[in-house]
């Protein structure tokens, strides 16, 4: 899987790694952004208050 | 063929290990300095508001000229924000923005009031919830009160001084803790209570901690902080 990114990745070693890296920052943000602020609601320490029923 | 995808297989796991760390950064520290961050504006822009329509009711003060001014910092207040908190068993510089609702992105800008739930200073419970971990974990030291610590709401007019009177750790589903008059629902409220509810233990929902506290006095905003927040050295 890797493997395959990095033999894609066009270029002599310098620049492949900094657009590797580039990658890289590109998941983390996206991950920041949208994938774990959706998730959060569904970990078991976010819930704070009493209800009827808990969701 | 199976060596390519064993490997495959194993880098799908360090993939969704490496996720599950980066997550927790997210969420334990992460949400923390932003939400912190936040909140601290939202206060900041609220108390100079207020001080901005204090000033606005003097009549000696032509107000025209401040009017813009007044209207930018608005600009950044959240949506429907009830009161100021403090609470100097928190510490000194402790002040968090309460806000209306208590639904998941409401507890991420700050303290939740629950629907319904009775306004600060008036006759009934003025029920509270905010986050002990994450989200900037306004109610982090919640187990730290005691009874006779003071917690003080802030509004646009008044300061409302309450003392607490009981902690309780109770199971989520248990909603008499935010009654008019606390865990006993169905009667007529005489007194007015506040009543901070946060999870329990730290990092799970299996339980809820619960603080009551209740009315010690309500004094005019521009007579000044109170004594209970001037002897903790705010104002």
């Amino acid at each position: 899987m890797y493997g395959a990114v990095w033999r894609l990745l066009p270029g002599p070693l310098a620049i492949r790694l900094v657009v590797a890296l580039l990658l890289l920052l590109a998941v983390v943000t996206a991950c920041f952004l949208w994938l774990f602020p959706a998730v959060a609601p569904y970990v078991p320490f976010n819930q704070q208050t009493v209800e009827e029923s808990t969701p | 063929m199976i060596r390519v995808l064993v490997r495959g297989f194993g880098e799908l796991l360090v993939t969704a290990g490496a996720l599950v760390l980066l997550f927790l950064v997210w969420q334990l520290v992460w949400t923390d300095v932003v939400a912190d961050r936040a909140q601290t504006r939202t206060t900041d822009a609220l108390e100079q508001q207020w001080d901005a329509a204090a000033e606005g009711d003097r009549p000696q003060v032509v107000a025209e000229v401040d009017a813009p001014e007044a209207g930018a910092v608005v600009a950044d207040l959240p949506s429907d924000v009830v009161a100021v908190l403090r609470v100097p068993r928190f510490g000194e510089d402790y002040v968090r923005p309460v806000l209306e609702g208590t639904g998941e992105l409401v507890l991420q800008d700050g303290v939740g009031h629950y629907d319904g739930a009775a306004l600060p200073g008036e006759v009934g419970n003025f029920a509270i919830a905010g986050h002990r971990t994450t989200w900037g974990a306004p109610f982090n030291p919640i187990a730290d009160l005691v009874d006779g610590d003071a917690v003080v709401v802030e509004t646009a007019e008044q300061f409302h001084v309450y003392r607490v009177a009981s902690t309780e750790i109770v199971l989520p589903t248990d909603v008499r803790v935010i009654a008019p008059v606390p865990s006993r629902p169905g009667e007529e409220p005489t007194e007015a209570w506040l009543t901070m509810t946060s999870c329990h233990p730290m990092f799970s929902a299996r339980e809820r901690y619960v603080v009551h506290a209740l009315l010690e006095s309500s004094t005019p905003r521009a007579d000044g902080p109170p004594v209970a927040l001037q002897a903790a050295g705010v104002g």
